[in-house]
């Protein structure tokens, strides 16, 4: 019997592999039906395979990490002028407050062969200024989290279209006949807690693509990705056992239906096994010798932490996998930014710098892009009371700042330029769609080009907008 | 199109020659594949609307070279500054300029540009060729004529008739000389039928009976028996709350929560009370705006409170309310006109017949409502509401003391209290809180078209109206939403009918006539079969849209009764089964899974309507999401009964909808939905072998078959085999299960510490471990075959 067994799976698996039945294409490619290397059409020569976001979500204040403003230390508790804010749209929050600038409480020094400022609460980023290129000119639409996380993962900031990982998974598919092509990793932010902004699990949704290339999250715990572990009591070896009798049955059925269907079902079993050893043995981070967690500094030991999900980004790329999105909550420093903006500083600092380290050590960098940005910025004048050592900062859509590394991105670089109060863009401006643009572009695709019909419409992650910015691509 | 001859004078000029002298049509490489008489709406709209139309369309704001090229006397107009040629002249490929720039080779004059990246192939430029010279006539857009009931065609087979539906379907089938398939097993037609009409799978008992009754009314008792099942209006409402993008809470932000669920029970029962399409869709636009509106009247228009609000602090107050103003429009438009009407939000729609203007016309009928845009957090529901009578309010007085009770078992009474005031007041409150629900100002709110659809960008004043190319507005309405339900089944309106019939045959057939039920636009697709289509939409008008006559008419068709197996040839044929010559295979839908999965293990607790509950989900899955303090939610899994009811009654968090749903693609609930996907994934396969759910499920499928389903193990298996798949397991299928469960027994027997862990003990009182283990193997491998997983 369980020759046959065997003989039967070899059969299907060879079946399968040779793409019969109409295997459905995935972001969960195995052999049969995936997109290998050879096939992948990318518009033209990618300058990157795989992608690490670290998407810092509630609106990172650039005054306080990159956009070195020393004019506001001037202008301190003067009240922001009309010339300046040139009637633009503010939040409620602030819509009928007093507008008073406010000077950023840490120091800026410059780093690098390349002097790139970088301000005191990020020492270990100050290191690897050299391998990354800030973005400065970074402008959006949206003036709310919601809408604006939804803007920068989506292209629209209306629901329902699908996020930056799940159009690449549909383009470009699988590197990775094991893992899911667009993973996901979710981290709380030490600087606010109570009231920090909450996430949307449709952020990594499909949208109208297939549900195939929806983002997979894995969690820290027992079940690093949903429903992975076989319950209590059952084996690697007796799932193996269930899945050929599955398989045998499946197989009589289809031969009896012609059901095409089943297939592909068959083919999602077998992927969904062998992402029962291959998800834990990427999470199993007990391998990494010391200097490695050293790098990432001591959180990295604590599983959930903004800092271990950098190292399980770095292990996530090496296994090729195509997207990994981080998001790290809690940038949101309406009020108390000195000591909630240190805090998150603190969270992303060291990880951050050691996984651009890591991965260049490795020889990943190359051609992986690491992207460190939020929705928008925050501000330069104060929300609420504002005293010596204390203030806040509002959302701020229209200048903020990112940084990119890797994957063909200029290295050393500080690309745009802000107005002497870093309220708006005055020199190189940087839309949300450019910076989409640019992303496809490093990964080969032409934002025009890549579209997706639904509703009788070809839509674009980019929408109708976007330029790739050729300045910052190596 | 830009005739710039001052500059490319010499160029055109050279291209024009060229043409002359050579032959100007295309190669002759599809003469024998060219359909013989071309149809406009057919075979060339869809290209031309797809390629050509985004410039040279209705949208008047980027019309390009003054051609309209969707209206026979756009195309056949003279242009230019001489006003010297025309881009399509009927009979004439080398006086169409609009063929000649198709076919040009330089690019700069070649349509569509080359940087539009909407080249045409060579064989839709034969395409357009042959219609040109059979006189490029055009036809109105077939979902804009109003439909006509025309004779049942002839055929050939007469005997395999059922009703009208299988005339519409042979005749096809004739022409294309393909053959009906028989007629499906009464064991499988009984499955197909159950989960059509009910949602759960046929038992046992029920198909033994329905194989023992020979006479010839046998089926239609059935179908009269399911469709007049309690079960019947869940199954219906199911699909109505994706439709109507029902969830419990607002999905925007902290995602705070909302009381819906009694609008939910009113659909459900009305569904069952077979109230009339008409009626039932009136109700929910508009019942607030009937002369002395009654309770449930007013209860249906929170059909149209269902759209995501939100509280996030600083947002602006007037942005989100026009988004969800907007969203009611896009509601109305997906869900009953099958419309993309929000392509016109931002500038005239560049396919359809829709103008900017007509877009907020429409928006007007929405924007009347007393509403914020933006609530403060645990300010309570947003206005309009309704207070829920005291019935409503005894129920959930009930759901919250069971909760809680079991939650906390054998604490004491302050425990309780403090644990409840920590754990479940923001969220149990909110089922106190009253329904939202519709109402007009009394003074009307001025509408305006929004530029680019920026919500504060106004344009032109605007009233309430419809778009002009579907049907006038009659003066008699009511310029309100009234009126506009008025207007929507006034039966010269040419949508209405056909999209409801449409949308419902997808839900019996798992695909529409119209392929695409949310645009039968220019851009969606064509009909397979339109004159069924127009049958069936006045067929329904004139039963007075009566939904169960109109399910039992399909039910009952030879058509949705032959088997659904295929042979390749067949499948290479056709694919999808777009014609009809076979039975439909599909996966079941998300919550028919659960459900089969609770039903088949005997834990399917059948009550009826209620707040939502919480059946289980791993840990951590809303923390995660969500921020600290007050804003916290914890998922707290339901106890007892409450973990085994039907899945549309578990509880919808938008920002973190349960996840082995979702896998199952059910929709997020976000917008309105009218097609899900149906997609294979290993995250599926991981839910049906690993969640608790479904290991529960099994152990106590495994259970019955021990205690119910004989003495054997051949029989056991037999048992739970038919109720996973509605047949008898044939005598291989037994030895390959029962070569499973010697193998689980073996291996139990050698590590029986491993059945201890893996048996939920609580529940196998007085069971043999070591059996119940290798059973419950046995019986979640039955759960996962692919035939449980289908209706065939």
């Amino acid at each position: 019997m369980s020759d046959l067994l065997n003989l039967t799976r070899r059969h299907f698996l060879e079946k399968a592999a040779l793409g019969l039945g109409g295997l459905a294409l995935s972001s969960f490619d195995l052999g049969a039906g995936s997109k290998s290397l050879s096939e992948i059409k990318t518009h033209f020569a990618p300058r990157a395979k795989r992608v690490i976001y670290l998407c810092q979500s509630g609106g990172p204040s650039q005054l306080e990490m990159f956009d070195y403003k020393p004019a506001l230390q001037k202008y301190h508790t003067q009240e922001l002028p009309d010339s300046v804010r040139k009637g633009k749209r503010v939040t409620d929050f602030t819509a009928k407050a007093s507008k008073p600038m406010t000077k950023s409480f840490v120091d800026f020094k410059q780093y690098g062969q390349s002097g790139t400022w970088i301000s005191d609460l990020l020492p270990h980023i100050s290191g690897i200024v050299d391998d990354i290129c800030v973005v400065k000119s970074m402008h959006t639409d949206a003036i709310n989290h919601d809408p604006a996380l939804t803007f920068f993962q989506t292209g629209s900031q209306l629901t329902g279209r699908p996020s930056i990982g799940s159009w690449l998974s549909y383009g470009l598919g699988s590197l990775n006949d094991n893992l899911p092509t667009f993973s996901v990793l979710l981290s709380k932010g030490s600087g606010r807690t109570d009231g920090a902004q909450p996430l949307q699990s449709r952020l990594w949704g499909n949208g109208f693509l297939e549900s195939l290339h929806q983002g997979v999250q894995y969690r820290s715990g027992k079940d690093p990705v949903l429903y992975l572990n076989n319950p209590d009591g059952i084996t690697h070896s007796n799932r193996r056992e269930v899945l050929d009798h599955l398989q045998l049955l499946n197989q009589k059925y289809l031969e009896k239906e012609g059901n095409a269907e089943v297939y592909s079902r068959m083919a999602q079993y077998e992927m969904a096994y062998r992402m029962q050893t291959s998800v834990p043995e990427t999470m199993d981070l007990s391998k990494e010798p010391d200097y490695i967690f050293d790098m990432y500094g001591p959180e990295s030991r604590i599983p959930g932490t903004y800092a271990a999900n950098c190292l399980m980004a770095r292990r996530l790329a090496e296994r090729d996998v195509r997207f990994i999105q981080l998001y790290h909550q809690g940038w949101d420093q309406h009020n108390d930014l000195p000591d909630h903006l240190s805090k998150q500083c603190k969270d992303i600092d060291q990880p951050s710098a050691a996984l651009i380290k890591d991965l260049k050590m490795r020889g990943l960098l190359e051609d992986t892009l690491v992207i460190w940005g939020g929705e928008f910025g925050r501000t330069n004048y104060c929300q609420g009371k504002l005293t010596d050592t204390n203030y806040g900062r509002d959302h701020h859509p229209y200048c903020f700042s990112m940084w990119m590394a890797g994957g063909g991105i200029k290295p050393g670089l500080s690309y745009g330029e802000t107005d002497e109060v870093g309220y708006n863009v005055v020199n190189n401006p940087v839309h949300v769609h450019d910076f989409q643009a640019t992303l496809l572009h490093l990964l080969g695709m032409d934002h025009e080009r890549f579209t997706f019909k639904h509703q009788g419409r070809r839509f674009r992650l980019t929408d109708v907008h976007g330029h790739v910015i050729k300045d910052i691509v190596s | 199109m830009k005739y710039n001859y001052g500059k490319n004078a010499i160029t055109c000029l050279c291209c024009i020659l060229l043409l002359y002298g050579c032959a100007p049509k295309p190669s002759n490489k599809y003469l024998g594949v060219l359909p013989e008489v071309i149809d406009f709406n057919f075979h060339i709209k869809p290209i031309l609307s797809d390629r050509c139309f985004a410039c040279h369309g209705p949208d008047e704001g980027s019309q390009k070279a003054e051609l309209r090229l969707d209206i026979p006397e756009g195309a056949y107009a003279s242009l230019g500054e001489n006003q010297d040629h025309k881009a399509i002249v009927p009979g004439s490929l080398r006086k169409s300029h609009a063929y000649l720039r198709m076919i040009s080779e330089d690019p700069a004059f070649l349509m569509p540009p080359p940087d539009s990246n909407l080249a045409l192939s060579s064989k839709e430029i034969a395409m357009i060729s042959k219609w040109i010279e059979q006189g490029a006539a055009y036809k109105p857009h077939w979902a804009f004529i109003q439909p006509e009931k025309r004779g049942l065609p002839k055929v050939e087979n007469t005997d395999w008739s059922q009703n009208g539906i299988d005339n519409f379907i042979l005749d096809k089938l004739e022409t294309l000389e393909v053959k009906t398939a028989s007629k499906s097993s009464k064991e499988k037609l009984l499955r197909r039928l159950s989960f059509d009409l009910t949602g759960l799978p046929p038992s046992p008992a029920a198909i033994d009976a329905f194989l023992d009754d020979q006479s010839n009314q046998s089926y239609e008792k059935i179908v009269d028996q399911l469709l007049d099942s309690d079960a019947y209006g869940e199954r219906m409402a199911t699909e109505w709350m994706d439709l109507a993008r029902y969830a419990e809470t607002n999905g925007y932000h902290h995602d705070f929560e909302r009381n819906m669920w009694p609008w939910r029970d009113w659909v459900i029962k009305s569904f069952n009370k077979n109230m009339g399409y008409d009626q039932f869709v009136t109700w929910q636009l508009a019942g607030d705006l009937l002369p002395d509106p009654n309770y449930e009247q007013l209860l249906a228009t929170a059909f149209n409170r269902n759209n995501r609000t939100t509280q996030e602090c600083g947002s602006l107050d007037e942005e989100f309310r026009v988004s969800y103003v907007i969203d009611r429009t896009n509601t109305f438009g997906k869900a009953f006109l099958g419309l993309t009407v929000e392509c016109a939000q931002c500038h005239d729609h560049k396919y359809d017949p829709i103008s900017q203007k007509e877009y907020y016309q429409l928006s007007a009928f929405f924007n009347q409502v007393p509403e914020k845009g933006v609530t403060k957090s645990f300010e309570g529901q947003p206005e309009p509401y309704l207070e829920l009578p005291e019935e409503q309010m005894t129920k959930i007085q009930d759901y919250v003391n069971n909760q809680i009770t079991s939650e906390y078992k054998g604490g004491s009474e302050q425990d309780i209290a403090g644990k409840y005031k920590s754990n479940w007041k923001d969220e149990m409150g909110a089922l106190y809180e009253p329904v939202m629900i519709m109402k007009d100002l009394d003074t009307v709110r001025p509408t305006y078209i929004l530029d680019r659809g920026i919500y504060d960008s106004h344009g032109e004043k605007v009233s309430q109206g419809t778009p002009e190319s579907i049907l006038a507005f009659e003066n008699e309405y009511e310029r309100n939403r009234l009126g506009l339900a008025k207007w929507l089944f006034n039966p010269e309106n040419p949508l209405t009918a056909r999209v409801a019939v449409n949308r419902y045959w997808q839900l019996i057939f798992g695909r529409g006539l119209v392929d695409t039920p949310d645009d039968f636009g220019n851009q969606g697709a064509f009909p397979s079969h339109p004159e069924l289509l127009d049958w069936l939409a006045v067929e329904f008008m004139e039963s007075g849209w009566d939904m169960k006559n109109l399910i039992k008419l399909m039910v009952t068709s030879a058509t949705y009764q032959q088997v659904s197996k295929t042979d390749t040839h067949e499948l290479e044929f056709d694919p999808e089964n777009r014609w009809l010559g076979r039975g439909t295979q599909q996966r079941l839908t998300a919550e028919m899974i659960r459900d089969q999965s609770l039903e088949i293990s005997g834990l399917l607790n059948n009550k009826i309507g209620g707040p939502s509950v919480k059946p289980f989900q791993p840990e951590g899955l809303w923390t995660q999401v969500s921020s600290g303090g007050r804003y916290k939610r914890k998922y707290m899994n339901a106890h007892g009964e409450d973990l085994y009811r039907r899945s549309l009654y578990t509880y919808w968090k938008r920002i973190q909808p349960p996840p082995a749903m979702v896998i199952f693609d059910a929709g997020r609930r976000n917008l309105c939905t009218v097609k899900r996907q149906s997609t294979n994934t290993p995250l599926q396969a991981l839910v049906l072998l690993n969640d608790p759910q479904y290991l529960s499920a099994s152990q106590a499928l495994a259970q019955r078959m021990i205690e119910k389903g004989g003495d054997n193990s051949k029989d056991r298996i037999t048992y739970a085999f038919r109720w996973a798949t509605s047949r008898k397991p044939a005598i291989d299928e037994i030895s390959i299960l029962e070569n499973l469960l010697q193998k689980e027994e073996a291996e139990f027997e050698a590590f029986p510490e491993r059945a201890k862990s893996f048996v939920d003990s609580k529940n196998a009182q007085g069971m043999n471990t070591l059996e119940l283990a290798s059973y419950t193997v046995v019986a979640n491998a039955i759960i996962n075959l692919s035939e449980s997983l289908q209706k065939n």
